[in-house]
């Protein structure tokens, strides 16, 4: 894996998940306790054995640089290749156009990589994958792009963020359906791309040269007849995050302990900014149920069904049932939180109940006091 | 060299031998506590937090753990340019080789290590305390006293005072008397084992004592003994707060259970004071349905599913369904399978619990001792218990 680079495209549809993107880009997204959902993507590309990892960002990346810093946590920090930050050229006032600007404007990064493979992937979707099985397929697939893949039966919520593909008896991909309203396969795409360097460098120049925008579309998908795609079929634990409740359903599957399990120890281990927060204190008066709890927080009342980040605080007295509660919110005295998305830094005062819908969890936006 | 005011030595290298199997491989100050630290992350991170950014660690007995743990220094933000955490064990030298032969032969034996930092103060460490404390502030008070050294002491109960070194002082802080461990104390203030000197004025002792073939080379016994007899400034700073030294089994496991009640003395949750060490990458722990966890600390990668009362348990524990664990401390990586029952039990790394076996005390006294199984140990259902805890069986891994 020495010869791949890994370049993360945050060139990702953040629209539906408006309440907790505000102030950060969506792989900054808390996840899972203590994670941002680009730990994984960055995890899964250092167990695999990249080295050279560029991150390809969009608008308000400070958050994202705030956790990454200098890569360090993922063994990241390297003398040669290592982290690397690619930003838009300049922010233009007409607006983002697609990934394609963003790839032309750092291809002095591609091209002076030694590497002569890329891996390209997002940050949505969480997942714990070992990458060195699928370029082993690539590089005996003879393809031009390996396209990695989930079979999964789709919602209609689901579907309309999905790329669909279409694969023939031997493996080559024929179709693409990028956002359909009907599924014609069970394949969803994973959004990773693995081809050799030079490829993603022609087809980011010849798109740029014809004005297209959107490296799919533009460069993949209007070149189905001319390039080989196969699909590489990936049957472990994945998750997609493109919505409030996807975020939230995603994360509530990780209190079954065996996707728990699938997600963090199957593969290698999922690396994050270090906080160092003491242990979890659980007081005389605690009562907890089907939960996952990070170091740092402290519980004195009850909690069930439910996720805590490092730092929370639950008072005495105090019921969150069936929600997820980021960094450093505490829940004071006799307070009830029900179907609730708590984001950073918030706090719900003593005795204040708040209860969101089964199907739409009610989201608190980073540092409100209720 | 940049200069620096300040240069602290940690002394890690004692082999801990009352602490019995939990030093057996690895030095006390590598010995795990608190769910998810090492003993030596509170002396560091009191470092940290101090502003003192040049430690010099002291290792000698079974170093491998200590030294890997320490790397580079970076947990504790000790990775700094003409700075930093060094790991110093003894070295061989044109004369031959010889180990540290006490606490003030260790600091003799690193003279140049000191002198390359050319500091104004040297603090002298414990590697094996646990407790909360600026060493800044103490520094201040050196300072401002015109001190030749100062020793800090914290009031411990009468009834204990023997088994410290016990200073009297004067109104002013000024030390009169110093006691090793004396049958009939005259004092309460027990000497912490934290001492600031003058960089210069330490020299001059230490090489003095070097000399001296009759000396134990030894700072209690008798490198500070000395400078009181010679009439130099010694002033004892008072401490208050948590502190203990955990050198016995009964007193390491009692500093755990200290961190169990609901306001602990010693506080770890601190955003201004955090202990830092190194974290272990693993998920957030997981409580089942069935589980129920009260008074206990639990660190990340564990999945409980029975019952934990009053206890500590370290990252990546796995607790089984109907297992019960009361008054324990638990390590890394230990199974525990289900319907097993722990109490007053210190389970070292990586052993396996098997299903419905027992780690309990079956002696008779009133007063029950704390079992303690060693490490890559399994327990078998059908274990055999005698008065001195558990026979093990066989090894594992």
């Amino acid at each position: 894996m020495q010869d791949v680079m890994g370049i993360i495209n945050l060139n990702e549809n953040e629209e539906m998940l408006r309440e907790i993107t505000r102030h950060r880009p969506l792989a900054a997204v808390p996840f899972a306790g203590r994670y941002r959902l680009i730990d994984f993507m960055l995890s899964s590309m250092v167990n695999s054995g990249i080295q050279n990892v560029g991150i390809l960002v969009q608008q308000k990346y400070r958050a994202l640089m705030d956790h990454l810093r200098s890569g360090k946590e993922w063994d990241l920090a390297r003398k040669r290749d290592g982290l690397f930050i690619l930003p838009p050229a300049q922010a233009k006032p007409s607006g983002y156009k697609g990934d394609i600007e963003n790839f032309y404007n750092n291809l002095d990064y591609i091209t002076s990589s030694r590497q002569q493979y890329v891996l390209l992937a997002g940050s949505a979707m969480v997942c714990n994958l070992n990458f060195r099985k699928a370029f082993q397929f690539h590089q005996n697939s003879k393809a031009d792009i390996t396209m990695i893949y989930k079979e999964q039966e789709l919602e209609e919520a689901d579907l309309k963020h999905s790329t669909i593909i279409e694969c023939s008896p031997n493996g080559r991909v024929i179709d693409i359906a990028v956002n359909p309203a009907k599924a014609t396969s069970r394949k969803v795409s994973m959004e990773m791309y693995i081809m050799s360097k030079q490829l993603l460098i022609d087809l980011v120049t010849a798109s740029a040269a014809r004005g297209g925008t959107d490296l799919l579309i533009d460069g993949i998908l209007k070149n189905l007849g001319q390039i080989q795609i196969s699909g590489y079929q990936y049957k472990g634990f994945m998750a997609r995050i493109h919505s409030i409740p996807s975020y939230y359903k995603h994360n509530m599957e990780l209190l079954k302990s065996d996707k728990w399990h699938d997600l963090f120890f199957k593969s290698g281990p999922v690396y994050t900014k270090v906080k160092d927060e003491a242990p979890v204190k659980y007081k005389e008066s605690a009562q907890v149920k089907n939960a996952m709890i990070a170091n740092g927080c402290v519980v004195e009342g009850t909690v069930e069904n439910s996720i805590l980040f490092r730092g929370v605080r639950v008072k005495p007295g105090a019921y969150v049932k069936d929600s997820i509660i980021m960094q450093k919110c505490e829940i004071g005295e006799n307070a009830k939180v029900e179907n609730v998305i708590c984001d950073k830094d918030v706090s719900i005062t003593a005795g204040k109940w708040l209860k969101g819908e089964d199907n739409y969890p009610m989201v608190i936006e980073k540092g409100t006091v209720i | 060299m940049r200069k620096k005011e300040c240069v602290a030595m940690i002394l890690a290298g004692g082999q801990g031998s009352r602490l019995g199997l939990l030093t057996k491989k690895i030095a006390k100050p590598a010995v795990p506590f608190g769910g998810k630290y090492r003993i030596i992350d509170f002396t560091l991170s009191n470092c940290r937090n101090s502003q003192i950014d040049t430690v010099g660690v002291l290792t000698q007995y079974q170093p491998l753990a200590l030294n890997s743990y320490i790397g580079q220094g970076s947990a504790w933000d000790l990775d700094r340019k003409d700075a930093g955490v060094f790991v110093l064990p003894p070295y061989t030298r044109e004369q031959g080789a010889e180990w540290y032969k006490g606490t003030a032969d260790a600091i003799h034996q690193n003279i140049n290590f000191i002198e390359r930092f050319n500091p104004n103060y040297v603090l002298v460490l414990s590697g094996d305390h646990i407790y909360n404390m600026d060493y800044a502030k103490m520094l201040d008070y050196h300072k401002t006293q015109k001190a030749d050294a100062t020793i800090s002491v914290i009031e411990v109960p009468w009834e204990e005072a023997s088994r410290f070194g016990v200073m009297s002082a004067a109104e002013n802080g000024r030390v009169t008397e110093f006691q090793e461990k004396p049958a009939s104390p005259q004092s309460n203030l027990a000497s912490m084992g934290i001492y600031i000197f003058n960089w210069k004025f330490l020299r001059r002792h230490l090489e003095e004592d070097g000399r001296n073939n009759a000396s134990s080379h030894d700072f209690g016994k008798n490198v500070i003994p000395k400078m009181l007899d010679e009439g130099h400034r010694l002033f004892a700073y008072p401490f208050k707060g948590y502190w203990k030294d955990v050198g016995t089994v009964d007193s390491f496991w009692e500093a755990n259970m200290d961190l169990l009640s609901d306001e602990p003395q010693l506080d770890i949750f601190n955003p201004d004071w955090r202990i830092y060490s190194v974290n272990p990458t693993r998920p957030p722990h997981y409580i089942a349905s069935g589980a129920k966890v009260t008074s206990s600390l639990i660190s990340e990668g564990c999945s409980v599913f029975g019952e934990v009362d009053h206890s500590v348990i370290f990252p990546g524990v796995y607790i089984g369904e109907g297992a019960r664990i009361t008054n324990s401390i638990i390590m890394p990586y230990v199974h525990i399978s289900a319907n097993a029952i722990i109490d007053r039990a210190i389970i070292c790394k990586r052993s396996v619990v098997e299903e419905g076996a027992q780690v309990t005390w079956f002696g008779s006294s009133l007063m029950p001792s704390i079992t303690v199984v060693p490490e890559h140990i399994v327990i078998e259902r059908e274990v055999q218990y005698g008065p001195e805890g558990v026979i093990i069986k066989k090894q594992v891994g």
